[in-house]
């Protein structure tokens, strides 16, 4: 190897270890016994790993209930946003339309939109719905964060099967929705389940409108911001894994359709 | 079954030219139909809306007597071959070719027994278990042929299938084809752009240009007797030759050389010769000067420079040389109207 | 009408929850009397603006210029590339308050970094103190580096792949050095990239709130961090929403600014 050769190596090492050894370091905390978290220094090898960090975090008041709201709601947002994204995303790949280019520099305009702006005032007409604190508030909103990606990513998507197939499908006895069943859907698959993914991973993020919207159903990140001033280190250490492992999990699926997904959506 | 299109008339909203201009046609019952005509002249547009993928503005599509103008594309019983095959990437070779029959909830048996068969005839028995991804593109476009002739509909529309193929490929396959439809003896709509195809495909050619259709025949009538300028310019390699000339008293006067030969009532008036590469002799008194000799193989294509400017020659291989004597045989000779690059009969 | 059917439902969704609340956001932090008063007179609207700005300004260059040094240390094909792509990105799913958590790890009075020192033989520092604003503000900025570098990085890398190699081999083979053909053929072509990139990291910079909170509480202010206390600690919506539309015009401004700046 020449010598620039090992300049990039090493430099890529670098990088790496800037980004690992954060996550290193949470995931050794937060399996670290009570006892060896009060030593000083603290150890930095996996000495003494232990669940009770971990199990003391998920026995305290709120956290179970959390985390139940957080998948309930991520699971929601999901579903309710592929449910009026898909077919504004198929719409937008296969149809020419009036107003078609307002509305999709709509959807790109929504993301300079601080979530703030939408939550305190949603916040007071949630109130009047009666939607104020209950797992659908947040559903709505998150998936009105939500449905601007997935409009645009699956309207990517679509546009990579050519309507021909949707043709000759129809042409051979195929309805429109047979068609799009049989055809489209199959190939649009994997594409559909990373956006669907992603979705997730932005609700089970979402903290500040979560924490807008709700009082005593609280996500696990609005409880954890909620109880950060009261709780002890450890806890708050079990919290950031909590958080940190459902992206390592997210990433290491979609990793090989990142670049396509921001390559298409962002420009 | 035959397919009869009345008056279709189409302007996408983009253009405001017209992309079919008041077409009328019949393809008669187990007839092989080309249209052939360059890009953009309304061809893939006619034969979309037969096959129900467009709606036509106003004119009507009748298939064996029945009006299907308003039927979707499912209901019209036809087939179809598709430009880019659009053979479904996500099912196994077997199940694109059954992809019809299974549309038409055809039993178990009947199913497979069909399947095979369209299979054998495209000789792709052996990868009825392969995806599109592992075949090569003359495979792919195999595939595409057998599904739509498992199916046995009444109709079958091409457009453009052996485009994607390279050179060689098409050949081989054109005859192919030719062979598959005559003993299928289905009633075709075969879409394409290149001349040859059209040619040795067609139990008539229809020539389209802009939107409406210049000639209408057998190949061998468009080919020596074309109706325009556009049509023998277009159908033949080399193009049809073509030079204006004055008729006077039997004979055409092209710069200081004449022959015999001319329309009659024609009399003074300029004219538009037309003639074929293969037509014209060599050897004869009509002074030519050869500025290009392009040997085929089997023949040799000559450009030469003469009194009426440039000409395509087609002579016998083995031609060498530098000067000829042209000669232009009146029964090979074609007039058209200046004015109107139309025929004169 | 197929295809108005399929739109409807998401222009319908889309009004009920972007559109209707910014009106009538807009129309209630106008409407109770003395609100912006109530605003600019709190010290610590002032305090959140300034940080706010500090690390912006501070935290955008330096994450653009590593998040170029890395897409083109990816284009280079390194070793193990994947897996230094997978650890490269994986903060793209990490939230802010997650971030904020993970470096109190180490930030922390008896955390890991003092941990380091304390085996190194240098005395501990209290780098999340108050009395130490520098120290704070470097390790808000840490943290923010490593959560949000990711977004930077991987749409440059799209946008690399869009630049043709044969252009940078080309102006190879005419002799051009590694630094010419970055500063003439590769960021040029870079540029729309770049202006997606600054425009949204910009707006999301803006919204960062939950880093500060976990490494600090509330002694190093951010501006939507104090949306969130005015109305949840203090309960007053119509101050918490006013200055939800500061944030909202700062990030108007800056991505028609960028737009303006960058126009070819």
């Amino acid at each position: 190897m020449t010598g620039r050769r090992w300049v990039i190596q090493l430099l890529c090492v670098l990088v790496s270890l800037f980004m690992a050894v954060p996550i290193y370091l949470i995931t050794l905390a937060a399996l670290s016994s009570r006892e060896s978290l009060d030593r000083f220094p603290l150890p930095l090898l996996p000495t003494s790993l232990s669940g009770e960090t971990m199990t003391t975090f998920l026995r305290s008041t709120g956290v179970v209930g959390g985390l139940i709201n957080s998948i309930t709601i991520g699971l929601s947002t999901v579903v309710l946003s592929l449910a009026i994204g898909l077919p504004a995303g198929y719409a937008l790949a296969r149809y020419a339309f009036r107003g078609k280019d307002a509305y999709q520099i709509g959807l790109l305009l929504t993301r300079a939109l601080p979530i703030v702006v939408l939550s305190v005032p949603l916040g007071r007409t949630f109130l009047d719905l009666g939607l104020y604190d209950t797992t659908y508030g947040v559903t709505l909103l998150h998936t009105a964060l939500a449905l601007p990606t997935t409009i645009l990513i699956t309207s990517a998507i679509f546009l990579g099967v050519p309507p021909e197939q949707e043709e000759a499908a129809m042409i051979f006895g195929a309805s429109p929705l047979v068609a799009f069943v049989r055809v489209v859907l199959p190939q649009a698959l994997p594409g559909i389940a990373a956006s669907a993914l992603f979705t997730f991973v932005l609700s089970w993020n979402e903290v500040l409108g979560a924490s807008i919207l709700t009082l005593g159903r609280r996500t696990l990140p609005a409880q954890l911001l909620a109880t950060l001033a009261d709780s002890p280190l450890a806890f708050r250490f079990a919290g950031g894994l909590a958080l940190v492992l459902p992206a390592l999990i997210f990433i290491a699926i979609v990793r090989r359709y990142l670049l396509n997904m921001w390559g298409t959506t962002l420009r | 079954m035959n397919v009869t299109v009345k008056n279709l008339v189409k302007t996408y909203p983009s253009g405001n030219r017209r992309a079919t201009d008041d077409i009328s046609l019949t393809v008669e019952d187990g007839e092989f139909l080309v249209l052939v005509g360059p890009s953009g002249c309304g061809k893939t547009t006619l034969l979309r809306m037969v096959a129900g993928l467009e709606t036509p503005d106003s004119g009507t599509v009748t298939i064996g007597g029945r009006d299907v103008t308003a039927l979707p594309a499912r209901e019209r019983g036809l087939s179809m071959v598709f430009q880019s095959y659009a053979i479904f990437p996500h099912l196994k070779v077997r199940q694109n070719i059954g992809f019809g029959l299974t549309m038409r909830k055809v039993p178990r048996a009947e199913w497979d027994s069909r399947v095979r068969r369209a299979a054998e005839l495209l000789d792709l028995g052996d990868y009825l278990d392969r995806y599109p991804a592992q075949l090569s593109g003359g495979q792919r476009q195999r595939v595409a042929v057998a599904r739509a002739i498992a199916v046995d509909a009444d109709v079958l529309l091409m457009d453009e299938p052996l485009s994607n193929l390279d050179a060689l490929l098409r050949m081989q396959f054109r005859a192919e084809l030719k062979k598959i439809v005559a003993r299928l003896g289905t009633t075709t709509l075969y879409v394409t752009h290149d001349q040859a195809e059209a040619m040795s495909l067609g139990d008539r050619v229809a020539v389209l240009r802009d939107g409406r259709i210049d000639q209408l025949g057998t190949p061998m009538a468009v080919y020596s007797r074309p109706a325009s300028q556009f049509v023998g310019g277009f159908l033949g390699a080399p193009p049809m030759n073509f030079f204006p000339a004055t008729v006077s008293s039997g004979r055409l006067q092209v710069g200081d050389v004449s022959f015999p030969g001319g329309p009659s009532g024609w009399e003074d008036r300029k004219v538009l010769v037309g003639i074929r590469a293969e037509a014209i002799g060599v050897s004869a008194d009509i002074p030519g000067t050869v500025e290009v000799a392009e040997p085929t193989g089997a023949t040799t294509l000559l450009t030469v420079r003469w009194a009426g400017g440039e000409l395509k020659v087609q002579t016998a291989a083995g031609f060498e040389g530098s000067e000829v004597g042209l000669s232009f045989p009146p029964a090979a000779l074609r007039f058209f109207d200046p004015d109107t690059s139309l025929a004169l009969h | 009408m197929r295809k108005l059917w399929l739109i409807l439902p998401s222009i319908v969704f889309m009004t009920a929850l972007f559109a209707w609340p910014l009106v009538s956001g807009v129309l209630q932090a106008f409407s109770g009397s003395g609100t912006f008063r109530r605003m600019v007179d709190d010290p610590y609207f002032w305090e959140a603006a300034r940080n706010t700005a500090l690390l912006i300004v501070a935290l955008i260059p330096l994450q653009f210029a590593l998040a170029v040094t890395m897409a083109l240390l990816m284009r280079e094909k390194p070793r193990f590339a994947g897996l230094h792509f997978y650890l490269w990105v994986v903060p793209l799913a990490i939230s802010d308050l997650a971030a904020g958590l993970v470096w109190l790890s180490i930030f922390t009075d008896r955390g890991y970094l003092n941990s380091i020192l304390e085996k190194a033989g240098v005395e501990s520092y209290a780098w999340l103190s108050v009395e130490n604003p520098s120290t704070m503000f470097l390790a808000v900025l840490i943290a923010e580096l490593w959560r949000a570098t990711a977004l930077v990085f991987v749409i440059v890398v799209a946008g690399l792949q869009n630049v043709p190699r044969e252009y940078d081999e080309a102006a190879a083979v005419f002799g051009a050095t590694y630094w010419q053909r970055l500063r003439h053929v590769i960021l040029p072509q870079l540029k729309p990239s770049l202006q997606v990139a600054l425009i949204l990291r910009t707006i999301l910079a803006l919204e960062a709130f939950a880093v500060a909170q976990a490494l600090t509480g509330r002694s190093f202010p951010l501006l939507v961090g104090e949306t969130y206390q005015w109305y949840y600690t203090l309960q007053n919506p119509n101050v918490a929403t006013a200055i939800a539309l500061v944030v909202l015009t700062l990030s108007i401004v800056a991505s028609i600014g960028y737009l303006r700046l960058m126009r070819p």
